[in-house]
């Protein structure tokens, strides 16, 4: 594209209403074959074209009247202008599509960890459906407002504005069936679903009263611990008896039980460090505990792909947050290199601290974090590292440790261990473990120590002998069973569904396991017919992901037998092609695969 | 076992003013029971958040109880007491509106409005000329210039029973402001919750206001009813929108079923006997202040009558907040040689936008008897007698 030269003393209001500009701009749309140009957003000169109707000379003119003064705010981009946006970039698209089928680009980015890029037609269809969406959604509500309006509250400034609550009600609701789904079992390896049906096309749901049985591959299970008999529960049953359900008082005041002080202990243990501290949430955890430990003029690294705690977190903390590309150790080094040379960015001054922030296994692209090549960075930058291991704590590794289990690395070389225990444990709540010194420190200063309850003892039982029997501590090899028929369940599983021929992302080894769709409608059908033939799973799309990313997810356990498996996979592979789903291009690998 | 009387390790029960379990509802057998048969049902954790299979049938019903208990149309449900708070106020104001807080908010929904990066003005404790003061100057401002104004949420974020100072707030006062200013409110009942009103539906009960002159109020099922977790109580219109923008109910586990069930149980109880439980915990609570009153002449005890949450400050301050503490926590430690265990009211000093003065926070318990309490006021003025002469 050829750039237009300016002398450089040429006014700006000049070079606005310059016709050789206007006319260069006029080829490019002539060329695009769309007749009338609406909505071109043009980056030159950071110039925006406000969107009018008609010519795009008209729209040009305007430029230079339509002064935006920025209020403390910036306003809201109204559903109009939503839609032709997104139709823009579907028309750019065919475009380009239709030009690269003819002259193929041959540059290719080099692979990490196997990812496969969207295919060019694909991305092009997502924008063109979130368009139909957009487009319908506009037209009726140009002849009907949105009827739920709030009542009593005349005159008061609305509560919802703008594009949010627009995509709720016209993509969100068609498809809100697929999430929220009620169970009425013990969530293990097959659910109850109770089933419900939209009388008014998605607005309210109801419930039918019949259940449908499923295989689950949604809940967070890893190790199969959610039970309803067992040593687990016989325990839980003897603490709820002797010490009640929960204490109502802060662990610094009244709310230390002796349970406690045994769970911190056994979880210092477990992860081979000296003291842990134990918190009655997982999310809480991440939110309550950043802000003490770091806080303005501090510097902090964090994975782009962190969970919504984490980001929470280090905003409530006040520190400085740079985002480093997923998983890019090279990224990474250079990005904190650079703000480690030029300090603060107001002062300049050196920074109190700083952090890398990254998780275990992330749940949404499944894959394992790189923590040699970061441990290797913090030591040479002398940084701190802070890992989150919400779903890879008990799920990955030979002794069920987590992802410092899995590559072997010392466990005092990460400085902070932060992790849940919803996922493997069948329980609630979280931990964070290190040093003596790190964990006297936040057993005084920390947020949730001091203002929120303590984890109710049950819970904290449940944890306590879920982990001796992981530890192997009880005697029997119970633990070593469900982590070597995990670690089996997930390689026969990913093997076999890229084997199929869906393009599946993250490591060969973790639990948690996307598998691409690219496609709002085809989450929902998927989701819809899974659950028809008895499997269910999880679909997630925008705004959890990108736009361009909608998978279904499934999270394998250890209570998963092969039979299961199978069944999961026949299933997937029939609704597969009833909405042509198998994306992958790779040369596949027609051996037999076993479990 | 933690309740009217607790071990703190010596061996010996000393009488438990401490925990914040008002109705000492943990120490009935029906509520035990009940989370046992949901625990033989489900298991221990729901393993997912509420989107993705972890939501039971347990958490519905528990919804659609609370619901009914507060005359409202929907209810959410929170895992955790403190991310009520800190996950609702960031779902509905953000950067650009304003708020309008009691100075003496307690700190989870300080959190919840540093989040919501919304400009939060405080005003004086319970001061509701103040308020009005500063209402009248935001709608001067406010008439220069209009289209900021109709872009500009307000809301006002208080709570029924103050945790910090065991005091009640003016509600039809505050309800009348609203109105007038056309304001969004907000009341945390955490403290109130099954403790206030003549049918223990908590303050709006015992004002007599109408639930549609409240947008929202949230609560937690740490005191009162004897579980975890936490809730907010709403018109389908304000509390659906946290279904999908609450941070703490998309992306974090749903609330263990057992304490769900427990709750439920809580739920039954408090509509059958609430009445007679909140008048027999309103003559305990005036009788505690009573007593209180009347130990020595360097301790004064704040908050209201009814209020099951009192204060125990010294009537003048060193000067110092360390050394104010360091006499209490003597106190603290002598009450407990007399057994009775109290607690420091804990603050994070640094971090409180408002912090009160240092007290001892002493709790009632419904099934305290009148020796009880006699006997735990003469214990604390041998405590202080010793401490401080």
């Amino acid at each position: 594209v050829a750039h237009t030269e300016f002398p450089a003393q040429v006014s700006h209001h000049k070079i606005i209403n310059n016709t050789q500009f206007v006319e260069c701009n006029n080829e490019k749309i002539a060329g695009n074959n769309a007749g009338n140009d609406q909505g071109n957003t043009h980056q030159q000169h950071g110039i925006r074209a406000t969107k009018q109707n008609g010519a795009a000379s008209s729209g040009f003119d305007n430029v230079s009247g339509s002064k935006r003064s920025n209020y403390h705010k910036e306003e809201e981009c109204s559903l109009f202008v939503a839609f032709f946006t997104f139709l823009s970039y579907g028309v750019l698209l065919f475009v380009g599509y239709i030009k690269e089928f003819f002259s193929p680009v041959t540059t290719k980015e080099k692979n990490r960890e196997d990812i496969e890029e969207c295919p060019p037609f694909t991305t092009f269809t997502i924008y063109l459906s979130y368009g139909v969406l957009f487009f319908v959604g506009y037209t009726k509500e140009f002849f009907y407002p949105p009827s739920t309006k709030e009542k009593n509250r005349e005159g008061y400034v609305p509560l919802y504005i703008g594009f949010e609550s627009f995509y709720t009600r016209n993509v969100y609701r068609r498809i809100q069936d697929c999430w929220n789904r009620t169970i009425c079992s013990v969530p293990g390896a097959e659910i109850d679903l109770m089933e419900r049906y939209t009388p008014d096309y998605g607005w309210t749901m109801k419930l039918t009263g019949k259940t449908i049985k499923c295989i689950n591959a949604g809940s967070y299970n890893y190790l199969g611990f959610a039970e309803n008999n067992g040593p687990c529960h016989d325990a839980a049953t003897q603490v709820t008896k002797d010490a009640g359900l929960t204490t109502s008082s802060p662990r610094i005041e009244l709310g230390t039980l002796e349970i406690h002080r045994r769970l911190e202990k056994l979880v210092s243990e477990f992860l081979g460090v000296e003291d842990a501290i134990t918190f009655g949430m997982g999310f809480a955890t991440n939110v309550l505990n950043l802000p003490s430990l770091l806080g303005p003029g501090c510097l902090v690294l964090s994975d782009e792909f962190n969970h919504a705690s984490l980001i929470l977190g280090l905003r409530l903390s006040g520190a400085t947050v740079k985002v480093f590309r997923h998983n890019d150790s090279e990224d990474l080094e250079r990005k904190l290199r650079e703000a480690l040379i030029h300090g603060h960015p107001r002062t300049r001054r050196p920074w109190k601290k700083a952090m890398i922030v990254v998780e275990g296994i992330y749940s949404m692209e499944g894959s394992i974090c790189d923590l040699p090549n970061f441990v290797r960075i913090k030591n040479k930058y002398k940084t701190y590292l802070y890992v989150d291991e919400a779903h890879s704590i008990g799920a990955l590794g030979p002794h069920g440790g987590g992802v410092v289990d899995y590559y072997g690395v010392d466990p005092k070389e990460v400085d902070i261990h932060m992790g849940t225990f919803t996922k493997s444990f069948g329980a609630a709540g979280g931990y964070i473990a290190g040093s003596k010194d790190l964990i006297n420190y936040l057993r005084v200063t920390s947020h949730a120590q001091v203002y929120a309850s303590s984890m109710p003892a049950p819970v904290a039982q449940q944890i306590i002998t879920s982990m001796t029997i992981i530890m192997g501590k009880d005697g029997s090899s119970e633990g070593r069973r469900r982590i070597q028929q995990l670690s089996r369940n997930v390689k026969y599983f990913r093997q076999r569904l890229r084997q199929m021929g869906f393009i599946v992302y993250g490591h060969d080894d973790s639990p948690v396991v996307p598998m691409l769709l690219y496609l709002i409608p085809k989450i929902s059908m998927f989701v819809r017919e899974l659950t028809k033939r008895g499997v269910a799973g999880v679909g997630v799309g925008f705004p959890a992901t990108k736009i361009t990313g909608g998978r279904m997810r499934f999270c394998l356990s250890a209570a998963h037998t092969k039979d299961m498996l199978d069944k999961i996979l026949k299933e997937v592979d029939e609704v597969g092609y009833l909405c042509g789903s198998h994306y992958s291009t790779a040369v596949r690998n027609s051996q037999p695969v076993e479990w | 076992k933690p309740g009217r009387y607790l071990d703190l390790g010596s061996g010996d029960k000393l009488l438990n003013l401490g925990s914040h379990s008002y109705l000492n509802l943990g120490e009935r057998p029906e509520v035990e029971e009940a989370a046992l048969e949901c625990l033989h049902k489900y298991g221990v954790g729901s393993c997912g958040p509420r989107g993705f299979y972890g939501t039971t049938e347990v958490h519905l019903k528990l919804e659609e109880r609370l619901a009914n208990f507060f005359n409202c149309e929907k209810a959410v449900l929170y895992s955790y007491g403190f991310s009520t708070s800190a996950s609702a106020i960031p779902a509905y104001s953000k950067s650009g509106d304003i708020i309008y807080a009691d100075e003496m908010v307690n700190f989870a929904l300080q959190r919840g409005l540093q989040a919501s990066r919304s400009r939060v003005v405080y005003f004086r404790h319970n001061d509701v000329e103040h308020l009005e003061e500063l209402l009248e100057e935001q709608a001067r401002l406010d008439k220069k210039d209009p289209k900021k104004a109709n872009a500009t949420r307000k809301f006002m974020v208080i709570e029924s029973i103050y945790m910090n100072t065991g005091k009640m707030c003016p509600l039809p006062e505050l309800v009348k402001l609203r109105q007038k200013y056309k304001l969004r409110l907000y009341i945390e009942e955490s403290v109130s919750f099954g403790t206030l009103g003549p049918n223990c539906r908590g303050i709006t009960d015992h004002y007599n206001i109408p639930m549609k002159e409240v947008d929202m109020i949230m609560a937690t099922l740490e005191t009162s009813a004897a579980s975890s977790g936490g809730f907010c109580v709403g018109t389908k219109f304000v509390i659906e929108h946290q279904r999908l923008s609450g941070l703490g109910y998309c992306f974090s586990a749903s609330l263990p079923p057992m304490l769900a069930a427990a709750s439920i149980k809580v739920l039954d109880i408090l509509e059958a006997e609430g009445s007679d439980m909140v008048m027999e915990l309103q003559n305990k609570c005036r009788q505690m202040q009573e007593k209180l009153a009347n130990i020595h002449d360097k301790v004064t005890v704040t908050g209201e009558d009814i209020s099951p949450v009192k204060h125990l400050k010294l009537a003048e301050s060193t000067g110092n907040r360390e050394a104010d503490e360091g006499i209490l926590q003597k106190i603290v430690e002598k009450a407990e040689s007399y057994s009775v265990a109290l607690t420091l009211a804990s603050y994070l000093w640094d971090r409180e936008a408002n912090p009160p003065p240092p007290s001892i926070r002493i709790t009632v318990n419904k099934d305290l008897t009148t020796e009880e309490i006699k006997k735990a006021c003469d214990s604390i003025q041998k405590a202080v007698v010793d401490v401080m002469g």
